[in-house]
């Protein structure tokens, strides 16, 4: 009993992270129908800079906790930044180009990404700095430690911003509109370009703080560690039902704790011919098996094909 | 239109015929290595067409196509290496390989066709993890994929006496071993582009393009096209499968990490690239992509050398980097690739506003 | 062989809420022109795309040349013998003229995958008689001599023309019209007229939707009033034309 309320914590804690990321992907999906590949790395990107600058500040004598802070600060520009940046450069002349060609372009730009991240930081593996202090709580059985929780509540928090800033302004309700129907929304007034590149830009602010959540959870940073980061978000976008915000988030905790159970359970359901290193096949059988029954994604509308 | 006409001409396919026959001795004057990438431009042009009836000619996208090359190439090393003992001949593990993918392609596809384009992709992408993970850690408790080592001494293709490996004396030439697998790997190739041409004029191929325009009126001129999606998926993958032979044999060796996604994404760029459902863009996306990194390979190290005097940057890493800005630039400036048919190029300039 | 080409037998479809249609009961003859009129949103293209197989009915059903139709099968409802036009034009509009005819016989040919690669004689006949077939297509809705342009290239009404030649390619026993008038001027409205009346006289059951109450009441044989998704008479034009409720219908007293 105390593994499975474990691996739920577990499982909670890293679906956390995949909701963050995957909001990225479902925005920019729900408004313009593109997979933006690159996602993953603008995550890694801004894994990458908070070492740099909490690292540097910290060595530099600042208190942790300011250091730390300052290093987030940074991240959070940067990626909004780069998410505006890939939109502008990349992705806007491509808006009546055939589906495939974004979709190279993503590819492209995420080996971009990759490689200049590569330059930057080298290939070996970053260590993050330790920005929260390890404290350990117990209950019923399984542990937690104030890494975890504080992950929980701040992925909370953003989401709850989110939510918010799409429901309540009037900037959320142009992205609906957007999403909707692009042609009615302009005629309507709404600047689609502005709305577009807003929803890069928060996009990418929610993939830094999963960022700097990733590096702090794991302590390790490395260049390449965007991309799976960013299948698996992108899975828990479709599996929620993509360009469904509440359904990334769903989604993407949903697919932590089957990840966890799966990881924590399969060795035992096997019989010991599978071990946990199968961790990253649940991810896909579940995706395909929630596909196979429910096309739209749990949570997204059904897309009937009109005649 | 032109290029086709060039090509049934006469002249056109006796010039082509003799530089096909000509090139791997012209790259072997630059050493063995360059003929092997040659082999593999030609090996990347047969999977590329294959992946062309899947993405190019049905309008499906498949971003997994690289786990039915992963089926062939591990079909060809169980079957044909020390590993079990066992050593098949060629013609009974090329279509086993080949059926395996097929079959693997009908699993994945049955129930996944129905879906909208992007799910397709993302669960062809996951499909592919899920091989190349299999294959990673079927090393315990059985042993059967050797693991991340992967497996080694693998027969090469050979018919009867004949090997492809090492070098043979034919006609007082001497023929390396890449050398000769060149010449299988070009007629391959030049039996997938038949194949291609073919589909693309048939009943089959009509009815794949009336899906890709509108999935709904096809349906009302009674088109079964799940039926018909099924068919170009599990064609794409027996060439994925038949290709994953041909790799394994030619390379001695398999991996699994030749098979990751990246790989996947490779062949869907030279498709997309070259100019998708466009025979010769296709062609000149994989031979693009298959050179181009090697050429950078090569080349990044000495220019820098020459330009700064030392090495300012990794070049593995400014070789990647090139290749992907290369490929932004290139759908920037040509979205509908670089040789699109003229059909499709004529489409996209009447999109413009 | 019985009379009555297909018979729909109280269809019911609702969306959500809405009923979309109400245990829609009609026949169509052999040989008729069979004309299915009413108000926007009355429910007529809601009742062709559950005859075509798009939308699976709620409750009810369809018999087709003596057979149950199966719900949910778009292709077999064509291989039956129905074949259907879109009130927004649906062709395939970066394929020529003559190929979107050409798969139109998709449903009538055989040739497979094996078939295309070998190219053997068997194939090669079948593709020529497609190819020749679909040609004669072209020229009996007189568009042959743009056999060659994309379909997208091509005015409107000739590609409610060509609209029309596809789906005769597959050798329909019942064609459905969705609007096929919508948006002509009285010239093209007369050609279509003379056009959907030949293919009558050439043996082919037409059930036309249509707007245009004056084409409906001078063309069809019969005609099927529909109002909020229930019939309301089914009857000969001249008949209809006097009904008190259609009248009420159509100036929505």
């Amino acid at each position: 009993m105390d593994i499975f309320l474990q691996q739920i914590i577990n499982g909670l804690v890293q679906g956390s992270i995949y909701a963050l990321v995957a909001l990225g992907y479902t925005m920019v999906y729900g408004i313009m129908g593109l997979i933006n590949f690159a996602h993953g790395e603008v995550v890694m990107i801004g894994t990458l800079v908070t070492i740099t600058v909490a690292g540097t500040l910290i060595k530099a004598g600042m208190p942790v906790a300011l250091a730390g802070l300052a290093g987030i600060m940074a991240a959070v520009l940067v990626c909004m930044a780069l998410g505006w940046a890939l939109e502008r450069v990349a992705y806007r002349p491509l808006r009546n180009a055939p589906r495939l060609t974004p979709l190279i372009t993503a590819i492209g730009m995420s080996i971009v990404l990759q490689n200049v991240a590569m330059i930057v930081w080298g290939r070996n593996y970053l260590t993050f700095p330790s920005l929260l202090p390890k404290v350990n709580f117990e209950w019923a059985g399984a542990h937690f430690t104030a890494i975890q929780l504080i992950i929980v509540l701040v992925s909370a928090a953003t989401m709850g911003g989110l939510l918010l800033l799409v429901y309540r302004t009037k900037l959320g309700m142009a992205m609906r509109a957007t999403a909707q129907n692009p042609a009615v929304a302009s005629l309507m007034g709404v600047n689609i370009n502005r709305v577009i590149a807003a929803a890069f830009v928060i996009g990418s602010a929610l993939g830094a703080v999963a960022g700097v959540m990733v590096g702090t959870y794991y302590e390790i940073a490395h260049y390449q560690m965007g991309f799976m980061l960013g299948l698996k978000a992108f899975t828990a976008a479709v599996l929620g039902g993509i360009g469904n915000l509440a359904g990334a988030m769903l989604g993407g905790i949903l697919l932590g704790i089957i990840e966890a159970l799966g990881a924590g359970y399969i060795g035992d359901l096997t019989g010991g011919f599978l071990g946990s290193h199968y961790q990253d096949i649940f991810a896909f059988v579940v995706l395909i098996v929630v596909l196979m029954f429910k096309p739209s994604g749990l949570f997204g509308e059904k897309t009937g094909d009109r005649a | 239109m032109k290029f086709e006409h060039f090509f049934r001409s006469t002249v056109g396919i006796g010039l082509t015929a003799v530089l096909l026959l000509a090139l791997p001795f012209i790259a072997a004057l630059g050493g063995q290595a360059w003929v092997r990438i040659l082999d593999f431009a030609i090996l990347y042009v047969f999977l590329a067409l294959g992946l062309n009836i899947v993405v190019g000619l049905a309008g499906l996208l498949d971003l997994g196509y690289i786990a039915f090359y992963a089926v062939g190439a591990y079909t060809w090393a169980l079957l044909a290496s020390p590993h079990f003992g066992l050593h098949w001949p060629i013609w009974a593990i090329l279509p086993l390989g080949a059926g395996l993918a097929c079959f693997a392609g009908v699993v994945l596809g049955s129930p996944t066709l129905k879906l909208r384009g992007d799910y397709l992709a993302i669960v062809t992408l996951g499909f592919g993890e899920i091989v190349r993970i299999f294959m990673n850690n079927l090393n315990a408790p059985v042993n059967i994929t050797n693991g991340p080592q992967g497996i080694t001494l693998i027969d090469p293709v050979s018919f009867g006496a004949f090997k492809f490996s090492g070098t043979t004396q034919i006609f007082g030439f001497a023929l390396s071993g890449p050398q000769k697998y060149y010449f299988l790997l070009v007629a391959l190739a030049i039996l997938v582009i038949i194949i291609n041409i073919r589909l693309q004029n048939s009943r089959i191929g009509r009815a794949w393009q009336a899906i890709r325009e509108d999935e709904i009126a096809a349906k009302a001129i009674g088109i079964n096209t799940r039926n018909l999606k099924l068919l170009a998926f599990a064609m794409g993958a027996s060439f994925g499968g038949v290709a994953g032979g041909i790799f394994s044999a030619m390379q001695g060796f398999v991996s699994p990490e030749s098979f990751s996604l990246i790989e996947s994404i490779m062949i869907l760029a030279m498709v997309v690239l070259g100019g998708m459902g466009h025979i010769p863009g296709v062609i000149l996306g994989a031979v693009l992509l298959t050179v181009l990194p090697e050429v950078l390979r090569y080349g990044v190290g000495p220019v820098q050398m020459a330009i700064f005097g030392k090495m300012l940057v990794d070049p593995e890493s400014l070789r990647m980097l090139i290749f992907g800005l290369a490929l932004v630039l290139v759908m920037r400036f040509k979205p509908a690739g670089l040789w699109p048919s003229p059909e499709r190029k004529r489409e996209l300039t009447e999109a413009k506003p | 062989m019985s009379e009555v080409l297909l018979e729909a037998k109280a269809v019911a479809k609702h969306f959500g809420g809405v009923k979309a249609l109400r245990d829609v009961s009609l026949s169509i003859r052999r040989g008729e022109i069979y004309g299915l009129i009413g108000p926007n949103g009355a429910g007529k293209t809601t009742f062709f795309n559950c005859m075509t197989g798009l939308y699976v009915p709620d409750g009810g059903g369809f018999v087709f040349d003596g057979q149950p139709l199966v719900a949910d099968a778009p292709h077999q409802a064509a291989e039956r013998g129905i074949a259907r036009t879109f009130q927004n034009i649906r062709l395939f509009g970066n394929m020529t003229a003559l190929e979107n005819v050409m798969v139109g016989r998709h449903v009538r040919t055989k040739a497979g995958v094996f078939g295309a690669m070998l190219l053997n004689s068997a194939t090669r006949a079948e593709e020529a008689a497609i190819r020749q077939r679909a040609i004669d297509l072209l020229h009996y809705v007189r568009i042959e001599e743009r056999a060659d342009d994309l379909a997208k290239n091509l005015s409107y009404g000739d590609q409610r023309r060509l609209e029309i030649a596809r789906a005769l390619a597959t050798e329909p026993k019942l064609l459905c019209l969705d609007e096929p008038a919508a948006g002509m001027n009285a010239t093209e409205t007369e050609e279509l007229r003379d056009l959907i009346d030949g293919i009558r006289r050439d043996g082919t059951t037409i059930l036309l939707i249509e707007h245009d109450v004056k084409l409906v009441m001078g063309l069809c044989d019969r005609v099927a009033v529909l109002d909020y998704g229930a019939l309301v008479i089914e009857d000969v034009p001249a008949v209809v034309q006097k009904d008190q409720r259609v009248i009420e219908a159509y100036l929505g007293a």
